[in-house]
């Protein structure tokens, strides 16, 4: 077995192992910047900057890497990662007002790009496995993704 | 560099059994999928190759021979089959979706027959899956394909 993060098979000296998981949570949002005019809320945000907020049905997925281990076949055990993102994310952000009800987005405007740096925070301390990114849909059309601050080296 | 993905589907299988572990430990570690009968999947596969466009043909690869490879690598050996009893790569180790891709990963890399394999991502449940790639390598495969194999009903656009 190599390093963490990695496992030898076959002809490969190494490859990555990752596991994907996706959660689903709604939640409610109004995009409004403190910084910007009522006016140019409106113009900026349009629909988005209706006052009484909207809401999503979201999607979480989570990419976590790390070694194989033989007695499982697993990266880490499921229900841990089930557990650890649901106290970490899911009891705060489901069936909530991100601009009323979860700290991180009292002085931050709750844009999925924003949902992702927060997400990320919450999960890079996962013990059993290495969070390499995460990727939030709000709709099925709009998705987001974020790797840390790695994300435009992994993006090339 | 182009990245060109090409999806398969198959069904299979399987129990998570370790015969190292007391019957107990396996119910504990293992849950519902340790059921001494098994249990199935649909599973989705998706194969990334990454290459430059030929440029005579302008393809990286010739998808027909693609869809060969898969053919014969991965459907004939895993669809509608008991992935712990048949598949004999397998043997000795817990059928998982991580020693899945794995193995789908040494089964196909060497036999690319352009460009070389990027990725695989193998979706056992349109919520879990698991991928490999070349450590260095970024994840990306030629699209995120989940929302569109398995479309929430309830999203409203």
């Amino acid at each position: 077995m190599g390093p963490a993060d990695t496992v030898n098979y076959g002809r490969q000296t190494k490859l990555k192992v990752a596991l994907g998981r996706r959660y689903h949570f709604a939640a409610s949002h109004r995009l409004h910047s403190t910084r910007l005019s009522e006016a140019q809320n409106r113009e900026l945000y349009g629909k988005c900057n209706n006052p009484y907020g909207h809401g999503h049905n979201y999607v979480l997925e989570v990419l976590v890497s790390g070694a194989v281990d033989p007695a499982t076949g697993m990266i880490a055990n499921l229900a841990e990662l089930d557990a650890f993102v649901q106290r970490q994310v899911l009891d705060d952000y489901d069936h909530k007002s991100f601009n009323e009800d979860v700290a991180s987005f009292r002085d931050v405007v709750p844009t999925t790009e924003n949902l992702c740096i927060d997400i990320f925070q919450r999960l890079k301390t996962f013990p059993q496995a290495t969070l390499e990114a995460i990727r939030v849909e709000e709709t099925s059309n709009n998705s987001f993704e974020y790797a840390g601050e790695h994300t435009e080296e992994a993006a090339q | 560099m182009v990245l060109l993905t090409r999806k398969i589907e198959f069904s299979a299988s399987h129990r998570y059994d370790n015969p190292n572990l007391s019957p107990e430990e396996n119910r504990r570690v293992f849950g519902k999928c340790n059921n001494p009968h098994g249990h199935g999947h649909n599973y989705t596969l998706e194969v990334t190759v990454a290459g430059e466009p030929n440029p005579v043909t302008g393809m990286v690869l010739d998808l027909k021979d693609l869809k060969d490879l898969l053919e014969r690598e991965i459907m004939q050996r895993m669809d509608h089959r008991n992935l712990n009893v048949e598949v004999p790569e397998l043997a000795g180790k817990i059928p998982t979706c991580e020693n899945l891709a794995l193995l789908i990963w040494n089964l196909l890399e060497p036999k690319i027959p352009a460009g070389t394999l990027h990725r695989v991502r193998l979706y056992e449940s349109p919520d879990l899956f698991a991928d490999c790639y070349r450590p260095g390598a970024s994840n990306r495969g030629g699209s995120n394909f989940a929302s569109t194999y398995f479309p929430d009903p309830k999203a409203e656009n």
